[in-house]
């Protein structure tokens, strides 16, 4: 579903920063892969190369088969099937929940509103929060409001889900009902890559883990392999830290 | 409640209404001494000389051109048609059934008054406000058109329409209006209309030309408003709408275009109450807004003290409007 191959990135603003070096992966469809690593070691980078948001320097990325970095990709279209959430939500805020949902149905995907509509209030329900469709974003806690930003990447019915550290802005009490969506999500067959410090759902649902550390992939396992025995120094050392 | 920069601190009871009865000592004072000078030169204050040049009273005199008698009065409703004749000439007249001064059969000379009608017409001052109102309205919109466009270029990364952008936002701010308006009018204007006459079609009237300058004065700052708007959003606001396969322009149209406008109504207010005031200035290229018409009216009149204030006044009564209505349109807005 997901393979790249020998892929770089340069960072030279504020400076030169190497934040993907030689990646090469691959992820099979209805997968999940959970990327950990230190901060500033290119796993969100290596997320939003997926998607297009950052243009790797070189190497090839291919979604569903296609190669997203090839100009002549029209990548609108690549979007439109893999669902992204973002650490900060991102939900559009002169929008209510409901229209937050329908907006690129309607916009992108050409759906009438009716159908829309009723596709919002079907996600609303499975994320847990079909009472608020009515009000803003700004009116949500932010569990609430990470949900309804998987509600709106689902609502595209993407192919694949990329989540940017998604608990990450939490406070601590909502971080569970937001990884239950992802846990649900993980079992109905979706295939996910997630960047997160979450561990216990990284040994929970994902079937690789990888581990980056300053632009490079140090470690590919099963959770198993990855919390009891891991290979790397680096890796043991981060584990360490964080567990 | 605490002021920014202020720390809130105790003071006596009279502290609030000592310094309320100072205002009104200043501002009384002021308009005594104005009224002291002006009696000191002995200028005449004649306020009810004013109203007429809001609306006047008009007297229409139908006057005979010929010779002859009144053959016959057709009255058909509201008007009535006199029909005089006389020395083989015979001559019709339209005129309001109230206001026919003759019977059938006189005797009629010319120049003799055949009916008269008066009616309430608006005057010099309401003109120009209203013109005044009807420049700014089109230039306004004109204007947000102008900047959004101007706006969106400049923050664009094709080259062509980023140089564009930026070089008329940067020719139009570096420059004065007056100057621009001259352009439009002796430059522009003379050769649209020479190229429009050698064409054989219609001139384009000096309106327009001044309508043209506002916009595009007022365009330039609502670009960098615009601008600074969308800059303002948060970068994450684009990446959501491209991640959900939105283009850009979809991106722009229903996310972030909406949100910077929002954001932007406040210095937008500001700006277009800057365009009414700078109307003022169109004046000296024939075109008879709220200033000038204050300017001819102040030469036949020769009351220019009482002239000068009604003028300003009118110019608060619309810029005062304009501000209540965008701060009710932000107040709506912000509800959401």
């Amino acid at each position: 579903m997901i393979n790249v191959q020998n892929v770089y990135k340069t960072f030279y603003v504020p400076h030169k920063v190497q934040a993907l070096v030689d990646i090469t992966t691959n992820v099979a469809a209805g997968e999940v892969v959970v990327v950990i690593g230190p901060s500033g070691s290119g796993k969100s980078t290596l997320l939003r190369c997926l998607n297009q948001l950052e243009t790797a320097d070189s190497g090839h990325i291919l979604i569903d088969g296609i190669d997203v970095m090839d100009p002549k990709t029209d990548i609108n279209k690549v979007r439109a099937e893999v669902g992204m959430v973002f650490q900060s939500f991102n939900l559009f805020p002169h929008k209510s929940v409901i229209e937050n949902i329908t907006l690129a149905q309607m916009v992108v995907r050409k759906r009438s509103k009716a159908e829309a509509d009723q596709k919002a209030m079907g996600l609303l329900d499975k994320v847990g929060i079909t009472d608020k469709a009515a009000v803003y974003p700004d009116q949500l806690s932010g569990g609430q409001q990470q949900r309804v930003a998987i509600a709106r990447a689902l609502a595209m019915d993407p192919k694949i889900m990329l989540f940017d550290e998604p608990t990450s802005a939490l406070d601590p009490e909502m971080i569970g009902e937001v990884l239950d969506v992802m846990k649900t999500l993980a079992r109905e067959g979706m295939t996910m890559v997630c960047v997160t410090h979450e561990m216990g759902f990284a040994r929970e649902v994902a079937d690789q883990v990888i581990f980056m550390d300053e632009g490079a992939v140090v470690e590919v396992g099963t959770p198993e392999h990855f919390f009891t025995k891991p290979e790397h120094d680096r890796t043991k050392l981060f584990l360490s830290q964080i567990l | 409640m605490a002021l920014p920069g202020k720390i809130p601190r105790a003071r006596g009871r009279g502290y609030y209404y000592l310094w309320v009865g100072v205002f009104f000592v200043i501002v009384i004072g002021l308009i005594s001494m104005l009224s002291y000078a002006t009696q000191k030169i002995d200028y005449t204050w004649r306020w009810y000389r004013i109203p007429q040049y809001f609306v006047y009273h008009d007297q229409v005199e139908y006057v005979a051109e010929i010779d002859g008698e009144v053959e016959r009065i057709d009255r058909k409703g509201e008007t009535a048609t006199v029909v005089v004749s006389g020395l083989g000439l015979t001559e019709t007249y339209e005129m309001p059934a109230a206001g026919v001064q003759v019977d059938k059969g006189q005797r009629i000379y010319p120049g003799d008054i055949l009916g008269i009608h008066g009616r309430w017409r608006v005057g010099i001052l309401i003109q120009g406000l209203w013109l005044t109102l009807k420049v700014s309205a089109i230039a306004i919109v004109f204007g947000i058109l102008i900047g959004l466009f101007a706006g969106l270029f400049r923050i664009s990364d094709n080259p062509a329409l980023k140089w564009s952008a930026v070089t008329y936002i940067e020719l139009i701010r570096g420059s004065p209006l007056l100057v621009q308006i001259f352009i439009w009018y002796f430059v522009l204007g003379t050769l649209i209309n020479s190229l429009l006459a050698k064409g054989g079609i219609v001139q384009v009237p000096p309106l327009w030309f001044g309508v043209a300058a506002l916009a595009t004065f007022t365009g330039a700052y609502v670009a960098e408003m615009v601008r600074a708007g969308i800059q303002s959003i948060h970068r994450g606001q684009t990446e959501a709408s491209r991640s959900l396969g939105m283009n850009y322009f979809q991106s722009m149209r229903y996310v972030i275009v909406p949100q910077a406008l929002r954001r932007i109504i406040p210095p937008l207010a500001g700006q277009f109450i800057s365009l009414i005031k700078d109307s003022s200035l169109l004046g000296i290229i024939a075109i008879r807004e709220l200033t000038k018409a204050t300017r001819e009216v102040v030469t036949t009149s020769l009351q220019p003290f009482e002239l000068w204030f009604i003028c300003a006044l009118l110019y608060l009564v619309l810029t005062f409007s304009l501000s209540m209505l965008l701060q009710y349109v932000e107040r709506r807005t912000l509800a959401q």
